[in-house]
């Protein structure tokens, strides 16, 4: 079989000592990043690239190590969740509200060895999904020209926006603003320059990891500063870590129905692991006989939205793979690693450069099972990081952003755009308009114009060009959707309260 | 009554403004394809527009702003976020880090003695970590010390 053949290949590849060391280090610091909070999935990935880049680190290695950093945190982000009633990223905040009740009962240990084992099988599957899926859609991406690409960025800018946001006209603006700013630069066809008031440090454009930082790591700085930012402190007693092979057996289904819902909601263009792991809880507390018990530590409330996450995280790279357009914050930011590495996502990759595909499955799938060894018989040793102080980890994290970002780019210019987009990024908080979209934009501005450009050039300028095969109609009839429709299911589909933390009242 | 989210608004309508203005002085060369280099620009500065007047006629409530001692410390982080900025080449990586980490951390944690060890701490530490670690190329003392 093809696949067998190529899974092969790239476990050769990714069972070097050096790969499975580089994947080792990654699923180490995967998990730290997702369990401290504030750090997120996408801040860490965006804080390792420049780093990994100024290593000299070849594509493959570099892939994975930061692919590993990325399933990583998908583990680690349910750690303070259990342990804190913290999230330590947006998608383990579900596993909060049954994970922490569990641990406040005493069932600490129980909690994080059933949310370990869920985050592996949803993983898991998920990436076996990528690899049966990925050669399927990118046979349907060779049909694509550039009006049904100029679509298909519509239609991820429209559903990361309208799923992702509160409020339609501030996802709107914020996919406006990155867009505008992906501008800056000379113009690849005229090779005029565009918005750079004559400043030379303009000509190039705006490096986009200097935004990501920027927007996501140094805007960190100053929200912690003005919330005080409390010290991270374990709020509940872990005992020995024991495993519970009944309670873990009877978490099996919620699993499975929550690694479904997650993969489904992973593949779909501005989905991405929060509302994987959100549809998994959802669907598991309706479908349950015994509503009551969610909430309140039922162990299924554990088990889905991990499986949930961990399987849209996996489900999430099949778009970016095939298409080059990222379903999420964190594959924005991974995609942003490929273009760095100068590999260009899309169906060509999996003809001419299959050894960069099938190395990375392979690698993620060993990085699964060390992941899995990692945090569920190793999970005190990530309890004891958690305990370092914010006063040590906030200045620390924020010079790890500088430092790579001078290193990659050696320009003081750089440093202080990458600080106005930490401000940007706070007041964009403070006003509730997400960033992503802002990335997403300055990411895939110049394909976007670019591809609607030749499409013009084919068309020899007739716009209705835009709307003229039925992928494309397809596709903006999603983007619509996916845009309008939130609007209405946001009053339906209301989040549950998150439990309250009393940290004072040991059991 | 004005709302953090209407000055915003009128902010952006204003660099959307700007924004066309300046895209209408883009130079097109003669060999350029039918949409050229202006469209584009033009049509995301009319999303922001667009976007901008719905915020200004229905802004979301208000969030808490930082005032007084906030915002004074939110200025310093800024300022001291800046200056290592500008500072770090001339000044090689030691001295700008332990200088901005150690104020980070005494704005978090105002103990003077605790902050001044984790700013030493870091400045070292990381430059270890990067330089002989992970072999980056940094400069670590002022050139002008290094000869």
């Amino acid at each position: 079989m093809d696949i067998m053949a190529n899974l092969a290949m790239g476990f050769g590849i990714a069972l070097s000592p050096y790969t499975l060391f580089l994947a080792l280090i990654g699923c180490f610091v995967g998990t730290i990043v997702g369990a401290l909070p504030g750090l997120g999935p996408s801040n860490g990935v965006a804080l390792l690239i420049p780093i990994s880049f100024s290593m000299g680190l070849d594509a493959i290695s570099a892939l994975v190590l930061l692919t590993a950093v990325y399933y990583g945190a998908m583990y680690g982000g349910r750690i303070s969740s259990i342990l804190l009633n913290i999230p330590g990223d947006e998608p383990a905040m579900m596993t909060t509200l049954d994970g922490y009740p569990m641990a406040k009962q005493g069932f600490a240990s129980d909690a994080l060895v059933i949310s370990g084992v869920a985050s592996f099988v949803g993983a898991m599957v998920a990436t076996i999904g990528v690899m049966f899926l990925s050669p399927v859609l990118a046979t349907v991406a060779f049909k694509f020209g550039p009006a049904e690409y100029f679509a298909l960025y519509m239609l991820a800018f429209c559903t990361l926006g309208g799923i992702g946001s509160n409020n339609q006209a501030k996802a709107a603006l914020a996919a406006a603003i990155g867009l505008g700013i992906s501008m800056i630069g000379l113009d690849k066809t005229t090779g005029m320059p565009r918005f750079t008031f004559g400043e030379m440090h303009l000509m190039d454009g705006i490096d986009f990891l200097v935004a990501i930082v920027g927007l996501f790591a140094v805007a960190e700085v100053f929200h912690f500063i003005e919330t005080h930012g409390k010290d991270s402190s374990i709020g509940v007693k872990l005992g020995k870590i024991t495993i519970n092979w009944a309670k873990l057996w009877s978490t099996r289904w919620a699993m499975a129905r929550g690694t479904g819902i997650g993969f489904v909601a992973g593949i779909l263009p501005g989905a991405g692991a929060s509302l994987g792991s959100f549809l998994a809880y959802m669907t598991e507390k309706s479908s349950a006989k015994d509503k009551s018990t969610f909430g309140k530590g039922n162990p299924c409330g554990v088990a889905a939205p991990e499986a949930g996450n961990n399987a849209a995280a996996g489900g999430a790279l099949i778009p970016m793979l095939t298409l080059g357009v990222p379903g999420s914050g964190t594959t924005a930011v991974l995609l942003a690693l490929l273009l760095t590495l100068n590999i260009t996502p899309g169906p060509l990759l999996f003809t001419e450069r299959p050894e960069v595909v099938w190395s990375l499955i392979a690698s993620l799938m060993i990085a699964n099972i060390m992941l899995l060894i990692l945090n569920v018989p190793m999970v005190k040793v990530f309890v004891k990081i958690l305990q370092v102080p914010s006063w040590i980890l906030l200045p620390g994290v924020t010079m790890i952003a500088f430092v790579g970002i001078y290193s990659l780019t050696g320009s003081s210019f750089d440093l202080m755009l990458m600080v106005a987009f930490g401000v940007m990024g706070w007041l964009f908080r403070k006003l509730d308009i997400p960033t992503v979209p802002v990335i997403l934009g300055i990411l895939l501005g110049n394909a976007m114009e670019d591809n609607m450009r030749r499409a013009m050039v084919l068309s020899d300028g007739d716009w209705t060009y835009l709307f003229s095969s039925p992928i494309a109609i397809g596709l903006w009839i999603a983007a619509v959707v996916g845009f309008v429709a939130p609007m209405f299911l946001r009053g339906i589909l209301k989040k549950p309260p998150q439990p309250v933390t009393d940290v004072g009242t040991p059991d | 009554m004005i709302r953090a989210d209407r000055i915003f608004g009128v902010v952006m309508v204003i660099v959307a403004l700007g924004y066309i203005l300046s895209a209408a002085t883009i130079q097109t060369s003669f060999l350029s394809d039918p949409v050229g280099p202006r469209v584009f620009p033009y049509m995301v500065a009319a999303v922001v527009l667009i976007s901008s007047l719905v915020m200004i006629l229905r802004p979301d409530p208000d969030v808490e702003w930082p005032v007084g001692g906030m915002l004074l410390q939110m200025g310093l982080a800024l300022i001291v976020l800046f200056g290592y900025a500008m500072l770090i080449q001339p000044l090689g990586f030691i001295i700008p880090t332990v200088i901005a980490a150690g104020i980070l951390s005494w704005q978090i944690n105002p103990r003077p003695v605790p902050a001044a060890l984790a700013g030493l701490g870091l400045g070292i530490g990381l430059f270890v970590l990067f330089k002989f670690i992970l072999g980056l190329g940094l400069q670590g003392l002022p050139r002008a010390l290094m000869g």
